[in-house]
Parts: structure tokens; sequence; C-alpha cells
């Protein structure tokens, strides 16, 4: 079985992708309020659920966070068309800026007023960062999953404290929502 | 072939960065500074203080980086792929069985557990670009000593105006508009201490 594959997407798909990619300022985490506002809310490319699965899956595989989440945003859109296309405009942005900067590298760094406006967007990051966070953890509260508080709260005392690697966290998690799952269906019956 | 080898040894360091960004620092450091003399140490700290401050993964970025220092923008674009390669295959497997697979118990079971604990990870991402941003350093260390009144007052006003703004809910208006605003700022009281 074939879908029948929407190639009027790709355009949209690769501008949206190079604005994200332009903008994932100070990490790849950065991305989440960037897909969740534009391709969840705004464009409803993906569910926020998909997102969600997108990030888990793409800080699994090796290489870059962010990439690896705008390959499966391409691959849910135009299948291996969409994630060549998604690729391209994730890396161009990087790219053309780092190629410009590596020639003037030493202007650039030094440079106040780049400073200064690079310092202005890292607050506006965070301001992003904390409306997406609140967003997430409030959905939780307000379905009353208790189960995925408690994971969330688990993983982030792991990571943030005890600076536990991110890759024994997801596979843990995976093991516990395969467990927690498996348990409900059997109560179910 | 220095664009071969530039590829080649991407790819390495792309197979081997699991774990978000910095995790590939170190690799990129020994690849590019020790196994390749292609940059030395100080090059490479540039490299990543420039990564900081520019948009996009600091994986891609070193390697764009590197790639043009040693043979121009075709070394870059030969790095870049190869940094790249690896996850792609790995990211198009995993695709693929997530587009048949997710609604099988294994499959819905482990995103189960896998989605609250993105959360948790960006949560603990949030929490410490925030504190980056209001004190210049990690929450941990933390002293109070250098507390950024500027940057605090800049994302609580944005941090509202995103909720009662329409044309500023998209986080890209937001970050662009914090660094105009952020950077005058910076700039005015540069001018004045």
């Amino acid at each position: 079985m074939k879908e029948k594959r929407n190639y009027k997407i790709l355009l949209p798909l690769f501008w949206e992708t190079f604005k994200l990619s332009a903008f994932t300022i100070g990490g790849g985490y950065v991305i989440v309020p960037l897909m969740k506002k534009k391709f969840v809310e705004k464009l409803g490319w993906i569910s926020e659920e998909e997102m969600l699965d997108f990030v888990s899956m793409a800080q699994s595989c090796p290489g870059a966070m962010a990439v690896n989440a705008s390959l499966f945003v391409g691959y849910k859109m135009a299948g291996f068309i969409g994630q060549a296309v998604s690729l391209i405009a994730t890396v161009l942005p990087c790219l053309i800026l780092l190629t410009a900067i590596s020639f003037v590298y030493v202007a650039f760094a030094s440079n106040t007023v780049v400073k200064a406006v690079l310092t202005g967007m890292s607050a506006g990051v965070a301001a992003v960062m904390a409306d997406v966070v609140i967003g997430m953890i409030g959905k939780f509260i307000k379905n009353k999953d208790v189960i995925s508080v408690i994971i969330a709260a688990a993983a982030f005392v792991c990571v943030a404290i005890f600076k536990v690697n991110i890759i024994y966290i997801l596979a843990v998690a995976c093991i516990l929502g395969f467990i927690i799952n498996s348990r409900k269906k059997g109560a179910g019956k | 072939m220095i664009y071969l080898e530039l590829f080649l040894n991407f790819i390495y360091v792309g197979i081997t960065s699991f774990g978000g960004g910095y995790a590939a620092l170190p690799i990129i450091q020994h690849t590019v500074t020790k196994s390749n003399e292609w940059l030395t140490s100080t090059e490479f700290t540039d490299i990543v203080t420039i990564s900081q401050m520019t948009p996009g993964p600091i994986g891609i970025n070193a390697a764009t980086f590197v790639g043009v220092k040693t043979a121009g923008v075709l070394g870059g674009i030969c790095a870049t792929l190869g940094f790249v390669f690896p996850a792609c295959i790995i990211v198009t497997i995993l695709a693929v069985i997530y587009a048949k697979y997710k609604k099988s118990d294994v499959m819905s079971g482990m995103l189960r557990g896998l989605r609250p604990a993105s959360v948790g990870l960006i949560t603990s991402a949030a929490l410490s670009i925030i504190t980056v941003a209001f004190f210049g350093q990690e929450l941990l260390e933390l002293t109070f000593a250098s507390v950024d009144l500027i940057a605090i007052v800049i994302a609580v006003i944005a941090f509202i105006l995103m909720k009662k703004v329409k044309f500023l809910s998209s986080p890209i208006a937001i970050i662009a508009l914090s660094g105009v605003v952020g950077g005058a700022a910076y700039l005015i009281q540069g001018a004045l201490v």
C-alpha cells in the first residue's frame, strides 16, 4: 500500500524548518517551543503527542537532537523526500552562518553589538522555554496524570541534579512505560 | 583526500555523539586536534564559543567550522554531511517503525514512559537556559553575584507579551524582539558604566 504524498507541502516544509533551525539558539531543546507553536498549534502538521514522541526518539539517536527531530517531522509530512528536504533546511542556516563567521570569527566573537543582541536573545529564549515547560507540565496536572508527573519529576532530578546520562534515563523510562501499560491492560481484563 | 577524510571523521563523531551536543564536544576535540591536526586547541575553544553564540546544533556548527577552516566551503559541507549521516540512517529506520507500529502494545508502552521523561529533560534544559540567562551560570554553582537585571526584566515582559499580544505569540518573533530591545539595553548600559 503506497500512500499518496502531497508534494505541495515540500516548499512550506522547507521554509518553516529553515526558520526553525535559524532560531534554535542556545541548544537543541529550544526546538521544542518552536515546534510546538509552529508545527503543532499553528500549522497542525503534527499532534503534541507526536511532537513529544519525535523529541524522545530524536534524543535516543546519535547526533544533534534538533536535526533528528526535524527529520522525524519531514518523514511524517512527505516520506523520504520530506526527510531530505527537512535535512537540508535544518543544516543550511548553520552552514551559511558558520561559513560566513569562520572568515571573520575574531571580529564576530569580540563585537559588542553582536554580544549585546545575543544576550538579549537568550533572555527571550528563557521566556519561551519557561512557557513551553509550564504548558506541558500543566497539561499532565490538568489530566490528573500522576504517573507522567512522577516520571517527569524523576527524569528531571536525575539529569539536573545527579547529571545522569540521558540515554540511561530514556532506557529506564521505556521499560517503565512498557510495564505500566501492560499492567493496565491486565487489570482491565 | 581531505574531503573524504573530513566526511569519514565526522561520521565517526556523528555515531559516537549520543545525548546532546555537549556530549559530542570531547569527541570532536579529540578528532580535530589530536587524531588529525586540523586545528589547534585555541582554535577549538573559539569554535565552542562561537557555537554557543550562534543558532543551530553545536555538532553541526563545529563540523561546518572545522571543514571550512581546513578545506574551504566544500570541506564544511563534507564534514557536516558526515556528521548527520549516521543520524539520518537511524532516524529513518525509527521513523518507519514508528509510522507502522506506534499503536502496537510494545511501542505505545515505551512511548508512554518516554513522553513524560522527555518533558522532564526539557524542563531541566529550560532551567539551565534560564539560570544562565539570568545569572550567567548554572543553578548548582549559583552565587547570585552576577544577577542580570536586564535579562530578567526582558524575559518577564517577553513571557507576558507572548500570552497577551497575538502577533508576538510566535517564539521567533519574541526571540528576535528580545534581541533588538535587549541589545539596545545592554549597549546603553555599557555606555553608562
